[in-house]
């Protein structure tokens, strides 16, 4: 038996490392997954305060339309009536919100890229929905030479 | 129009989602379960005749499935969330289930294998080199330099019990690609019990096929000759295995035919269009068919020696770019059609990006480096017992 064992011996030190191997993997585990972790589901719950305490990008239509009175007029009496300033114009919580919003000034969208990014033509969209081959449709003219973004009638 | 769609797509269809790199990753672990079970042959199987290439599927095994995980990472990108998995695994998902089984095949199966087969060699290496290398070989003794006649013997019994439980891990480690892909429910290329039977043969076969092919090229560099024996051998569970293999698939095939459900006309339209090349050329053709043929050839008619030499060496090659054709088919063809069944997309690999020609030919590459580093470190030949020492025959010698 004793020559047995020491003929095996060896064969403890894979073993020490694969079991060592396994003890970090638990010490990692316990160091590293939050306490309240799975709380509400497979997630960590403190995830939603660190998400909530995060800056806001994006600052609202109601923001937009105190000071863009016209253009917001224009939108809602067109088929754009439902698209959101910030769907075109992006998130603008640093001018809306700033003390100077005229000293955060957002750049204006680029209308050749813009556009198509609904209404290029694409077989998958409903029939009724505007689309046009863009490279066709204006032979190199920007949508808004011809259309009015805020209300898109020629 | 869409530049490379045909017909009506849906616009989450029009990109192709799982890239060359998702085409790699089975083929990289199909060679790792192939080289496993050829392994397992000479070992649990006792087919005497493989042996010379028992270590070097061994090798050859370790090597690919080190590079395993790497195609999937690049892929995902944020490389580092990928312990997330073994942190926080949802037990519902195959996918964080399978990082269990790799590193289980890894380390208890792989690695402790390697380490018991090479024991000896590795401390005849710790007792003859100097410097850096005597360190390495220092290390890799574990500390004891005990390779008494018992102790091997003991070796060799730990060994054999370690191969069984790492067949089924190896089944597991390729059957679990198949699942993946046959699970995908929604997906009529995919969606089949049959996929994970058809990737482990699959991945039996591009795997001897794979040792089969670096034994030749082993061999030649090294201007020893090649046992006929062995390399005859490999090449009849080859043919057995691929028979099986080609079965299954023709199986499903016909099945397919057969039941001709809502998605039959649009893929069959598929395979002899946008699939044409890949799939009735490269794969059943090029890759099945013709290696089929070879080998057979050998099996009933005699031939030279030479002329089997020449046959296996042109039939490895085709098997191996077979199966991968098989492993495109199976990713890239998924995705090309849409689920309306009546449009089709293209896939467009790019060259110099993260999920490029580029990285894959690199990650195709890498694989080959490390075996030759586990080569140079750990050499898997027979060499002639040194007077008094012990030779790395050794190891073979006391399984009979």
């Amino acid at each position: 038996m004793r020559q047995f064992l020491r003929d095996s011996g060896h064969l403890i030190r894979p073993a020490v490392i694969l079991l060592a191997g396994l003890g970090i993997f638990l010490a990692v585990r316990t160091a590293f997954i939050p306490k309240a972790f799975g709380e509400y589901g497979h997630y960590d719950p403190a995830a939603l305060e660190r998400i909530r305490a995060r800056s806001v990008s994006y600052a609202g239509q109601d923001q937009c339309v105190l000071c863009h009175d016209e253009q917001a007029k224009a939108r809602a009496a067109g088929k754009h009536a439902h698209v959101a300033c910030e769907a075109c114009h992006g998130p603008q919580a640093s001018h809306a919100l700033a003390d100077d919003p005229s000293a955060h000034k957002p750049p204006l969208p680029d209308v050749a890229n813009l556009c198509r990014r609904c209404h290029e033509k694409d077989a998958a969209k409903p029939k009724g929905f505007p689309q046009v081959v863009t490279a066709e449709h204006s032979g190199g003219a920007l949508c808004n030479t011809c259309h009015q973004p805020h209300n898109p009638h020629l | 129009m869409i530049p490379g769609v045909d017909g009506f797509m849906y616009p989450n269809e029009v990109e192709l989602q799982w890239s060359l790199l998702i085409v790699l990753y089975p083929y990289i672990t199909g060679l790792v379960a192939g080289a496993f079970i050829l392994a397992s042959l000479e070992r649990v199987f006792k087919v005497e005749a493989v042996r010379p290439t028992y270590r070097l599927a061994l090798l050859t095994a370790l090597a690919f499935l080190l590079v395993a995980p790497l195609p999937l990472q690049l892929h995902l990108g944020h490389p580092e969330r990928s312990l997330e998995m073994y942190l926080t695994p949802h037990r519902s998902s195959a996918m964080a289930m399978f990082g269990f089984v790799y590193l289980w095949y890894l380390t208890v199966v792989l690695l402790v294998e390697v380490w018991l087969e090479y024991r000896a060699d590795i401390v005849r290496a710790a007792q003859t080199s100097q410097g850096l290398k005597r360190l390495v070989y220092k290390a890799l003794t574990l500390g004891s330099e005990n390779v008494s006649p018992r102790s091997r013997a003991i070796d060799d019994k730990v060994g054999y019990i370690v191969t069984v439980i790492g067949i089924p891990s190896a089944f597991l480690l390729h059957g679990y690609v198949g699942f993946i892909f046959g699970s995908v429910k929604a997906n009529p290329w995919w969606s089949t019990p049959l996929m994970p039977i058809v990737f482990l043969f699959s991945a039996m076969v591009s795997g001897i096929a794979a040792v089969l092919a670096l034994y030749m090229v082993s061999m030649k560099v090294k201007k020893t000759p090649i046992d006929m024996r062995c390399v005859d051998t490999i090449a009849r569970y080859l043919f057995y295995t691929f028979i099986i293999d080609f079965t299954l698939e023709m199986l499903d095939l016909i099945h397919r035919t057969y039941e001709a459900d809502e998605s039959f006309r649009s893929l069959d339209f598929m395979v002899h269009t946008k699939l044409f090349a890949s799939q009735v050329v490269l794969q059943i053709f090029m890759g099945t068919l013709l290696p089929l043929i070879l080998l057979a050839l050998t099996q009933l008619v005699k031939l030279t020696a030479g002329k089997r030499k020449a046959i296996y060496a042109s039939v490895c090659p085709m098997i191996l770019v077979g199966i991968f054709a098989m492993r495109w088919n199976v990713v890239v063809g998924g995705q090309l059609f849409s689920k309306s069944f009546l449009g089709y997309t293209s896939y467009k690999l790019q060259f110099a990006t993260r999920e490029g020609l580029l990285p894959a030919v690199g990650l195709m590459v890498l694989p080959f480096v490390i075996f030759l580093v586990l080569v140079k470190l750990l050499p898997p030949w027979e060499e002639k017992p040194a007077a008094g020492g012990q030779s790395s025959a050794f190891s073979a010698a006391a399984r009979n």
